[in-house]
């Protein structure tokens, strides 16, 4: 009896060593998930997609430059299952659990809305399934609860709003009155929160004439630039992005709000070649980090912004940068798990401990996931205002701000970090 | 008092373009008794097709003040081909179902015709703004406003005129009036109510069409902008009154006047402020501000 059952043993194993070895050079399968229709998706959506394209077919291949020349992810290629991001957070919501309990992915990438991110990250926590945001930017993800399973490798609307009223301390010192126009969601509100209270911090004694908060997707801004133009600002912030920065870009201009005013537009990187026309010389342009005109001279930026270029003819703009680094820092974990645990693939769990805290390199530099327990990014950021050289646009006093003067140490607060004078 | 001003100004232009948008779908409500849904996808459409054909003309060397009649020209050749090829090819097998079942049928529509958008067009953004700051600009109150904005108040002028003169004093209009009040009587009467439905149908797509077309100049054209429209046209028509055409001038002027004074004054609340004030008309006047009395059939 004793040799029967050794001998099925016997059986079983040398069965599953096949199937180990599959399991070790499997395709991992990553749902990314981004705009591919609606007012999101050519500005945002689809350029990011491009850059997912991009990023797993030669990483895939092995030909991304150092540190990430070998194949896949630790060997093991990598299986795209693309999901269109519109729809709003209920239909997010149900299109994340098919993908994780119809589809089977091993991990999920995506999200550029913060209200997709704020509906996904406690059902990502509740699938227990491998989660990584690259690009919405609201700061309560990590700052209203912990989470395991869920991870950002971009900044926070944070930075972006830190940075600009730096940037406008250093533009217009004598500033006395600011202006905002955001979309009346998560998103827009914490930008122009944490950008009011920068400024109250920054240049004390400073007016708000005027908070525009329209509604997303709203296309029809007359009224608003008419207030906005009436309140005489000297600096008015918005962070606008999608069909509705392209909007008011074309409502604005017209109207003399550029001339009047001394306007930031936080995602303004993203129109700012296709509306060159309409956006005169001096508007302050940020790309929600150091992306696009603003990404260092590394090969790695070399690599990317080339090879998108000659793909699709256009150069990346921020969402496109955003997707490579969230893809590589995910190449990053994966295989430092992998080395942790002796070169054989790693479980969830360990990916999930090497991605915390941990420190990697994206065409726009070095990516530290410092705060948020190990899960949220820091990176440092830059501004500039435009400037036509020739009749192309170019960014002109570009200033660069490094990452510990523009986000708040672990486990602080924004609101309450830029309430204390920005203390570490 | 400047800021008044600038209150009326921003609510008139908005109220244009919210007429232009919802005039079409309560013409069609008030003939076919139809809540069609399809009507955001003709404004999309009307975007997309003057957005495109514009810009190409523009290319190739049109003089730029034509652009204004190639806007309505491309709205127009929407409603031609689209209009009848939905009204002939699906709805009118629809109209013995129920209300409800014909405004899923053209919530199908819409979803299907986003996606015939995004096959044609992609999801790039479209942009023809030359029309937009061509005619210069004009100051009133310290603010400087397009000229172009004349055009879309004249626009929906032309177009609430234009309507109530046909229905009011025309043979057709009588006709209309007619099928509007009691169809079955109109075909007994020897009224063609089919041919008043295609023409109706493509009628009220055209009004959208051209909501769009000339909308196109002053935003990014991209997938998705039918959406926002279909639901403030419903929020317009619904205060008015379906299938009322001065209720939907008044909704349109209520919807533009209270958000650009919402926008001054209490910017916080411009969210929700159109809908507070749907419903509010709704409690006290349950069927819109201009409703028409229904006979009671026996």
């Amino acid at each position: 009896m004793q040799g029967i059952r050794k001998l099925i043993a016997s059986a079983a194993a040398l069965l599953c060593v096949p199937a180990l070895a599959i399991a070790q050079d499997a395709p991992i399968k990553i749902g990314v998930v981004s705009f591919l229709s609606g007012p999101a998706a050519g500005p945002f959506g689809v350029p990011a997609r491009n850059a997912a394209e991009i990023m797993f077919e030669m990483i895939n291949a092995g030909k991304v430059p150092a540190p990430y020349a070998t194949k896949g992810l630790g060997g093991a290629k990598m299986q795209m299952s693309l999901v269109d991001e519109s729809g709003g957070t209920t239909t997010q919501v149900t299109e994340f659990r098919n993908l994780v309990q119809r589809d089977n992915v091993d991990l999920v990438i995506g999200y550029i809305s913060s209200g997709s991110c704020l509906g996904i990250a406690p059902v990502a926590e509740e699938l227990k399934k491998l989660t990584v945001f690259f690009d919405c930017g609201t700061p309560r993800i990590f700052e209203e609860r912990d989470y395991k399973y869920v991870f950002r490798t971009a900044s926070t609307a944070t930075m972006d709003s830190v940075g600009a009223a730096l940037y406008v301390k250093d533009l217009k010192p004598n500033a006395k009155m600011i202006a905002g126009v955001n979309q009346n969601y998560a998103w827009g509100q914490d930008s122009w929160g944490d950008f009011e209270l920068a400024m109250q911090q920054i240049i004390p004694g400073i007016k708000v004439a005027t908070s525009q908060m329209p509604k997303l997707f709203a296309g029809q801004y007359n009224a608003e630039i008419s207030t906005l133009l009436s309140s005489k600002a000297d600096v008015i912030h918005s962070s606008f992005w999608d069909g509705d920065l392209e909007a008011f870009i074309l409502q604005a201009g017209p109207r003399g709000l550029f001339k009047r005013s001394t306007v930031i537009l936080t995602t303004g990187e993203t129109a700012m070649y296709k509306l060159a026309a309409k956006i005169p010389d001096g508007v302050v342009i940020g790309a929600r980090g150091p992306y696009g005109p603003y990404a260092p001279d590394n090969e790695l930026n070399k690599w990317f912004s080339a090879t998108f270029e000659d793909r699709y003819g256009v150069p990346p703009n921020y969402a496109a940068y955003q997707m490579a680094q969230a893809i590589l820092g995910t190449k990053a974990a994966w295989e430092k798990a992998q080395a942790a645990n002796g070169g054989k693939r790693p479980s969830q769990d360990q990916v999930i401990a090497a991605f915390e805290n941990l420190t990697f390199v994206s065409p726009a530099g070095e990516v530290k996931m410092t705060n948020g327990k190990g899960h949220q990014a820091i990176t440092g950021t830059a501004y500039g205002v435009t400037k036509k050289v020739g009749g192309k646009m170019t960014i002109d006093k570009i200033k660069r701000y490094p990452a510990e003067k523009v986000n708040p140490p672990d486990g602080v607060k924004a609101a309450d970090w830029i309430k204390s004078g920005f203390k570490k | 008092m400047q800021e008044l001003v600038a209150v009326v100004i921003d609510g008139i232009i908005y109220s244009a373009w919210l007429f232009i948008a919802a005039v079409g779908l309560t013409l069609i409500y008030g003939v076919m008794k139809i809540i069609n849904v399809t009507h955001g996808s003709f404004y999309a459409l009307g975007a997309y097709a003057a957005a495109s054909i514009t810009g190409a003309l523009l290319a190739h060397g049109m003089p730029p003040m034509l652009s204004y009649a190639v806007l309505l020209g491309s709205a127009l050749l929407v409603a031609i081909v689209v209009g009848p090829l939905i009204e002939r090819g699906i709805l009118r097998f629809m109209y013995v179902k129920d209300e409800v079942v014909i405004l899923l049928i053209t919530y199908a529509l819409f979803l299907i015709l986003e996606d015939v958008i995004k096959l044609i067009w992609g999801v790039d953004p479209y942009y023809i703004s030359e029309p937009y700051g061509l005619l210069g600009s004009f100051d009133v109150a310290d603010l400087t406003y397009p000229t172009y904005n004349l055009i879309l108040v004249g626009v929906a002028i032309v177009c609430g005129a234009g309507l109530a003169w046909t229905l009011t004093k025309t043979r057709t209009g009588k006709l209309l009036v007619a099928v509007i009040h009691d169809t079955e009587v109109s075909r007994a009467m020897g009224i063609n109510v089919d041919r008043f439905y295609v023409v109706t149908f493509t009628f009220g797509s055209l009004l959208a069409a051209i909501g769009g077309a000339f909308t196109a100049p002053t935003v990014s054209v991209v997938p998705g902008l039918g959406v926002e429209v279909i639901v403030l046209s419903f929020a317009v028509v619904v205060i008015g009154g379906l299938g009322s055409l001065p209720g939907a001038a008044l909704g349109a002027v209520i919807v533009g006047l209270v958000r650009s004074a919402t926008i001054h004054y209490l910017p916080q609340a411009e969210l929700f402020v159109i809908y507070f004030v749907m419903a509010m008309v709704l409690a006290f006047r349950p069927r819109g501000l201009f409703s028409i009395a229904e006979a009671r059939k026996i």
